[in-house]
C-alpha cells in the first residue's frame, strides 16, 4: 500500500507566480519506508512537506497521504500524520513534560498510551523533563519535537530537516531512532540538506530547484554514476582546479573535502589526467581512483 | 512610511479641529412654568447662542428626569411659575439649571454658559429700566452632585482596559503562535482550527472579568463612585463588550503576520479611536459630522455610554437597549468575520 502519493505537484509563490517552488513533482512512498528528500536550501523541500501536511495548497497536481486527498480530506490527514517542522515549534515556555502532555491532549491521547513508541527517545530527555523547552540544547529540542510528533502513533511521519543545526553525535543518534521507528511500521519522510545522510534512507529523492533529479535507493543512485571519477590533490589547489576546468577530457571538476573530484568524459580520460598531472611540476600532487558517493551523483545530476 | 509621515498630519487635524473640550450646540430642554414675555425672551436668547440647541419644551417636572434618562439632553432649564411677575414685583426671580453631571466637565461648562447668558439678560433689563433686577440661578447637578471627575473616567477606564487586554493581548498571543511556528504544528492536529483560536480567547475573558471586578471595587470603595443601577446588568454589559473586543482581537490576529503588526493595528485601530472618539475625553457631540459618524463604529463609545447610564444614572436595560443591541450586533459581525477569515492553512 502506498503511504504517500504525489502526482504532478506544482507550487509557485508571488503575485505573478514568478517563484517556482515545486515544478511538476511526482513520486510515491510505500508503507513503512524511510524516504529521504535530499536537496540544498531552497530546493522546495519545505513547500513539499507543507503541501503534504495540508498546510499549503498546491497550484496544481494531486497528492494523497494514506489514501486521503490533501485538499479534500485534510481533516483525516491531520489526525493521522506526525509533523515536525524545520524550525523548533514547540512551546518554549512550557517544560518538556508539559509540551508532551499538551500534544498528547490535542491528539486525544495520553503519554501512557503510546509510551512504548517514544520510550527510547524520551528516556534521553527525561532527566530534563522539568526544564523549559526553550532552554534545551539543539539535539534535545529535536528529540523532544520528535517525541511530540510521535505521541499519537502517526501512520506517516514528516520530518522537515530534523538534523539541521544539530551536532554530529546527535545527528547519528537521531537517525538511529528513525531506523527504530521504521520497525514499528511508520512511514517516514525526512528531508535533509546533508548528502551524507542519504545513505541511511531506504530510498532517496534528490531535489533541486523544485525538480526531482532522481529517485532510487542510495546504492542505486551511486551505481548509476557511470563516468570515471578521480580525486586529485596538490599544494596549489586553486591553480589545479582552474587548469583542470580548461581540459577537454574533463567533464566536471569540483572541490571535495581536501581533494578535487574530477569526472572524466570517458575511460580514456583517466590516462590523459595521469599524463597531465605528471607534466605538472607539482610534486605533491596525488591521484587515486575515487568511489562516487551521493554528493558526486547529485553534482552530476545537477549539471546534466 | 505612509504611517510615519501621515500620522502627524492626521493627528494635528483631529486634535486641532475636531477634538475640543469646548461645548457647542448642546441639546437643552426648557420647562417653562410661567410662559410669559420674560421667559420666552430668555429662551430665545439661550437658543440663539451657539452653545445651546433647544431640543424640547417640557410640560411637567417629571419629564425632566425622563429626558435625562433618555440621554438626549445635557441641560434642562426650569422657569418657576410667575417668573415675570416675580421679577417685576419683587425685582427678583429664580431659574433652576439642571445638568447631566455624569460628565462633570461638560455639566460645569454648560451651567456656566447658561448662567452667563441669564446674567447678560439680567444686566440688559436692569439697564433698560434702571431697576435692580436680580435673577438668581439655582444649579442642580444630576447624578453627580459633587462633580467628581471619577464619575467620568471610571467608565472610560473600564472601556480602555477591557479593550487593551482583550483586543491587543488576544491578537498578540495568537500572532505569536504564528510567529513561533507553534500554529503550524497545532494546525496539523485533529483540533479544529477555530477551536484553537477560541480557546486562546478564553483566558482573556476570565482575566478581563477579574479586571472589571477590581475596577468596580476600587471605584466604589476608594473613589466612592456609586453603582446606581443593577450590578448584574453592568457585568452583563461588560461581558458583552469583552466579547466585542475579543472578536476584534481575533479578527486582527487572522490578518496580522507578526506581533508587531498586531500591536500596531490594535493601538492605532483600537486604542486611539477609543480615547478620541468614545466621548470619554472629548464630547462626541462637538465633533464635525464625519467624525461623529466614525465614532459610531467605535465599540467603546457604546460601552462608555452604557456604563455611564447604568452605573451613574442607574438606568435599567430599557435605558440602554439600543446600545446593547448595537454591541451584540458587533459581536456577531466581528466573530463571524474572524472565524471566516481564519485560515485553516498557512497561506
Amino acid at each position: 500500500m502506498l503511504s504517500v502519493e504525489v502526482n504532478n505537484l506544482i507550487k509557485t509563490y508571488g503575485k505573478k507566480k514568478e517563484v517556482k517552488a515545486l515544478s511538476d513533482i511526482s513520486f510515491s512512498v510505500p508503507q513503512g519506508e524511510l524516504f529521504g528528500i535530499i536537496g540544498p536550501d531552497g530546493a522546495g523541500k519545505t513547500s513539499l512537506f507543507r503541501i503534504l501536511t495540508t498546510l499549503l495548497l498546491a497550484d496544481s497536481g494531486k497528492a494523497s497521504v494514506d489514501g486521503f486527498d490533501v485538499v479534500k480530506d485534510y481533516k483525516a490527514i491531520r489526525k493521522r500524520v506526525g509533523y515536525m517542522p524545520g524550525r523548533f515549534s514547540l512551546y518554549q515556555d512550557l517544560s518538556v513534560e508539559e509540551n508532551l502532555n499538551f500534544f498528547a491532549t490535542i491528539f486525544n491521547t495520553s503519554i501512557k498510551e503510546n509510551y512504548d513508541l517514544i520510550k527510547d527517545i524520551y528516556v534521553q530527555i527525561e532527566p530534563f523533563r522539568k526544564r523549559k523547552a526553550g532552554k534545551l540544547s539543539g539535539g534535545m529540542k529535536q528529540k523532544l519535537a520528535l517525541s511530540c510528533a510521535l505521541i499519537h502513533r502517526p501512520s506517516v511521519l514528516f520530518l522537515d530537516e530534523p538534523t539541521t543545526g544539530v551536532d554530529a553525535v546527535s545527528r547519528k543518534e537521531f537517525w538511529e531512532m528513525l531506523k527504530g521507528l521504521r520497525k514499528e511500521g511508520i512511514t517516514i519522510l525526512v528531508s535533509t540538506p546533508y548528502m551524507d545522510e542519504a545513505g541511511l534512507c531506504d530510498k532517496v529523492a534528490l531535489i533541486q530547484n523544485g525538480k526531482i533529479l532522481s529517485i532510487d535507493t542510495p546504492q542505486g543512485i551511486v551505481n548509476n554514476f557511470s563516468k570515471p571519477l578521480m580525486a586529485v590533490k596538490s599544494s596549489k589547489m586553486l591553480h589545479l582546479l582552474k587548469d583542470l576546468e580548461q581540459k577537454e577530457f574533463v567533464e566536471n571538476v569540483y572541490p571535495f573535502g581536501e581533494y578535487h573530484h574530477v569526472v572524466m568524459k570517458d575511460k580514456s580520460g583517466e590516462q590523459l589526467l595521469q599524463q597531465f598531472i605528471q607534466r605538472r611540476n607539482d610534486e605533491t600532487t596525488v591521484l587515486y581512483d575515487a568511489k562516487p558517493n551521493i554528493e558526486d551523483c547529485f553534482i552530476a545530476l545537477m549539471k546534466s | 512610511m505612509f504611517i510615519l509621515l501621515g500620522m502627524p498630519v492626521v493627528q494635528i487635524v483631529i486634535f486641532g479641529f475636531a477634538l475640543t473640550n469646548e461645548v457647542k450646540n448642546s441639546k437643552i430642554a426648557i420647562l417653562d412654568n410661567s410662559k410669559d414675555a420674560a421667559t420666552s425672551s430668555l429662551t430665545a436668547q439661550l437658543d440663539a447662542s451657539q452653545y445651546f440647541d433647544l431640543e424640547k419644551n417640557l410640560l411637567t417636572y417629571s419629564q425632566v428626569e425622563e429626558e435625562f434618562k433618555k440621554g438626549k439632553i445635557k441641560l434642562a432649564i426650569v422657569f418657576p411659575q410667575h417668573f415675570q411677575e416675580d421679577l417685576q414685583h419683587f425685582n427678583k426671580a429664580q431659574v433652576q439649571l439642571i445638568a447631566d453631571a455624569a460628565d462633570p466637565n461638560t455639566a460645569n461648562q454648560l451651567t456656566n454658559y447658561a448662567t452667563a447668558i441669564i446674567m447678560d439678560y439680567q444686566n440688559r433689563i436692569t439697564n433698560d429700566r434702571k431697576l435692580p433686577y436680580t435673577i438668581s440661578t439655582e444649579m442642580k447637578m444630576l447624578y453627580n452632585p459633587q462633580l467628581k471627575g471619577a464619575f467620568n473616567f471610571v467608565p472610560g477606564v473600564m472601556a480602555m482596559v477591557l479593550l487593551l487586554v482583550c483586543t491587543m493581548m488576544t491578537a498578540i498571543t495568537i500572532v505569536k503562535e504564528k510567529e513561533l511556528g507553534t500554529m503550524e504544528v497545532i494546525l496539523v492536529s485533529p483540533m479544529r482550527p477555530q477551536l484553537v483560536v477560541l480557546a486562546k480567547a478564553v483566558p482573556y475573558l476570565l482575566l478581563s472579568t477579574i479586571n472589571i471586578a477590581s475596577i468596580l471595587l476600587l471605584s466604589v470603595f476608594v473613589l466612592e463612585v456609586p453603582i446606581n443601577g443593577s450590578l448584574f446588568l453592568l457585568v452583563f454589559e461588560s461581558i458583552l463588550f469583552i466579547l466585542v473586543s475579543l472578536s476584534l482581537g481575533l479578527l486582527i490576529s487572522s490578518r496580522a503576520e507578526s506581533q508587531q503588526t498586531a500591536m500596531f493595528i490594535s493601538l492605532i485601530g483600537m486604542f486611539l479611536p477609543t480615547i478620541m472618539l468614545s466621548g470619554f475625553m472629548f464630547p462626541v457631540e462637538n465633533m464635525p459630522l464625519p467624525l461623529r459618524i466614525v465614532s459610531n463604529i467605535v465599540p467603546a463609545k457604546w460601552y462608555y455610554s452604557i456604563v455611564k447610564s447604568v452605573m451613574i444614572k442607574g438606568l435599567g436595560l430599557s435605558g440602554v437597549f439600543k446600545e446593547t443591541l448595537i454591541l451584540s450586533g458587533m459581536v456577531i459581525f466581528f466573530l463571524t468575520m474572524a472565524i471566516k477569515r481564519f485560515k485553516i492553512r498557512l497561506a
